[in-house]
């Protein structure tokens, strides 16, 4: 199921105007803090409602200002993580969980919760609060209560950004385990580009509130558009795995 | 020295403040959340309306009591031509002078709370598919708990000693309608000073007890 979005929003001075498209793939929205990203993400699962625009999910037109449709969040079919994770800390583990699974027939509930739960590595911290868990635990936690009723695309506003790194690395490990479980389109918010260039199937650059470049990983960082780009993708200090290294095509996409 | 005026008074002004505490939550906790997460036209005006009684002397607020809910009132006029049944001079009409009088500490109190309520854990709450009320009562009530009951509370403090007012709307009627606070009124000014001594001593305990069990019920709820 692709998502299309054509956002328009103007806060206190900033302008932000993109529009993209996804299929079934992990798509990084990439660039500097500010630049828009979680932004987009907060258009689009309708937290925050653009001045103009379109969000469309398959068939399902979720925003439309020329039609006047506007969704609201509760009813649009995205799973989110907020960059603090947003667990609720007067809840236990599994009643956060347990939040997450509407339009499950109440029978089930308990029975996905636990099966998510043993999938996810959380089997007896059930009845423990958020403050009392780990942050890899909680990680989890929230990746759990985002998915637990299945929802078409998955959001990720910078989640793991402030993860120690081998716990980050595992998350990232983690991610890709998730999409190959569920098989859903992620669009993963970040500015870190080890993160980007080891998880995205495809890279959005976004520079101040506009898309600089669009293509794969490898492309991008080989045949940056402009020098705002370059800046951005500047690889001389990281070190990369070496399938990205190669020279790609010479085109520019997007 | 009058035991049973002493221990009627008592019961009286505790039946009209666990009354108008359970009013105050009932009406102060929808209108706070309101104030915190709505915008609408005349908020402000609705807002100051809901906070003069906290300003205003007692005497003031009783006396617009009186103008809506006397039996000529605006809309004790009516309920009078319905029921036969006029408010004024009752303990109920304690009950709604200290209602209001509490109604902004509570207002306050849990909104303040509301508003400090975390917007990320209710935009998560809107992206997992709970409308606004479940919202609310799943996540924004509890997470403001504290401010909540701290409101209430101090409702039950204000309830508990509320004077002007309630003198106006229900008067001083020995054995129906005199609270503590002008039972010791009317004690002082009859001379009778040995009752009012003792009225005196029993509310100031009572009333730090009231301070003590909140404290207590504080630090086992969080």
């Amino acid at each position: 199921m692709g998502l299309a979005v054509e956002l328009r929003k103007k806060v206190n001075g900033f302008a932000l105007d993109v529009a993209w498209e996804i299929g079934n793939e992990l798509v990084v929205l990439f660039g500097f803090s500010g630049a828009g990203k979680s932004l987009t993400l907060q258009l689009i699962a309708g937290l925050l409602t653009p001045d103009d625009g379109r969000v469309q999910l398959g068939e399902e037109v979720y925003f439309d200002s020329r039609q006047g449709v506007n969704v609201p969040p509760q009813r649009r079919s995205f799973g989110y993580l907020f960059q603090d994770l947003a667990l609720f800390p007067h809840m236990r583990t599994l009643e956060n969980i347990m939040y997450g699974a509407t339009g499950i027939a109440k029978g089930e509930r308990l029975d996905r919760a636990r099966g998510i739960l043993k999938a996810f590595h959380l089997e007896g911290l059930e009845r423990k609060f958020p403050a009392e868990i780990s942050g890899g635990e909680k990680q989890r936690v929230a990746f759990a209560r985002a998915l637990i009723r299945s929802p078409a695309v998955l959001l990720l506003d910078e989640p793991f950004s402030s993860l120690d790194n081998p716990l980050r690395l595992e998350m990232r490990r983690f991610l890709i385990e998730v999409r190959k479980e569920f098989g859903i389109p992620v669009v993963l918010v970040t500015h870190d580009l080890v993160e980007a260039c080891t998880l995205a199937d495809r890279m959005i650059v976004y520079s101040r509130g506009k898309i600089a470049q669009v293509g794969a990983v490898a492309h991008v960082l080989n045949c940056p558009v402009d020098g705002e780009v370059e800046l951005l993708v500047n690889r001389r200090n990281l070190d990369l795995p070496p399938h990205l290294c190669v020279q790609g095509p010479t085109g520019r996409l997007g | 020295m009058d035991g049973d005026s002493v221990l009627f008074s008592l019961r009286l002004s505790f039946q009209v403040a666990l009354g108008a505490t359970t009013l105050v939550v009932l009406v102060g906790t929808p209108l706070a959340y309101l104030l915190a997460m709505r915008q609408f036209r005349g908020k402000d005006l609705l807002d100051i309306l809901l906070t003069l009684p906290l300003v205003l002397p007692p005497t003031v607020t009783g006396y617009y009591l009186i103008v809506l809910f006397g039996r000529k009132g605006a809309i004790g006029a009516l309920v009078y031509q319905v029921t036969g049944f006029s408010i004024m001079f009752t303990w109920y009409a304690a009950v709604l002078a200290s209602f209001v009088v509490a109604l902004p500490l509570m207002i306050k109190a849990s909104r303040a709370a509301i508003e400090a309520v975390d917007k990320n854990l209710i935009n998560a709450s809107y992206t997992l598919s709970h409308g606004a009320l479940e919202t609310a009562v799943r996540v924004i009530l509890p997470l403001a708990r504290r401010g909540i009951i701290a409101g209430a509370v101090l409702s039950f403090a204000r309830a508990l000693g509320e004077f002007g007012a309630t003198l106006m709307v229900a008067g001083n009627i020995p054995g129906r309608t005199d609270t503590m606070p002008i039972a010791i009124y009317s004690k002082v000014s009859s001379g009778d000073w040995s009752t009012a001594h003792l009225m005196v001593i029993i509310f100031t305990v009572l009333s730090g007890l009231v301070l003590y069990t909140s404290n207590k019920l504080g630090k086992r709820i969080f």
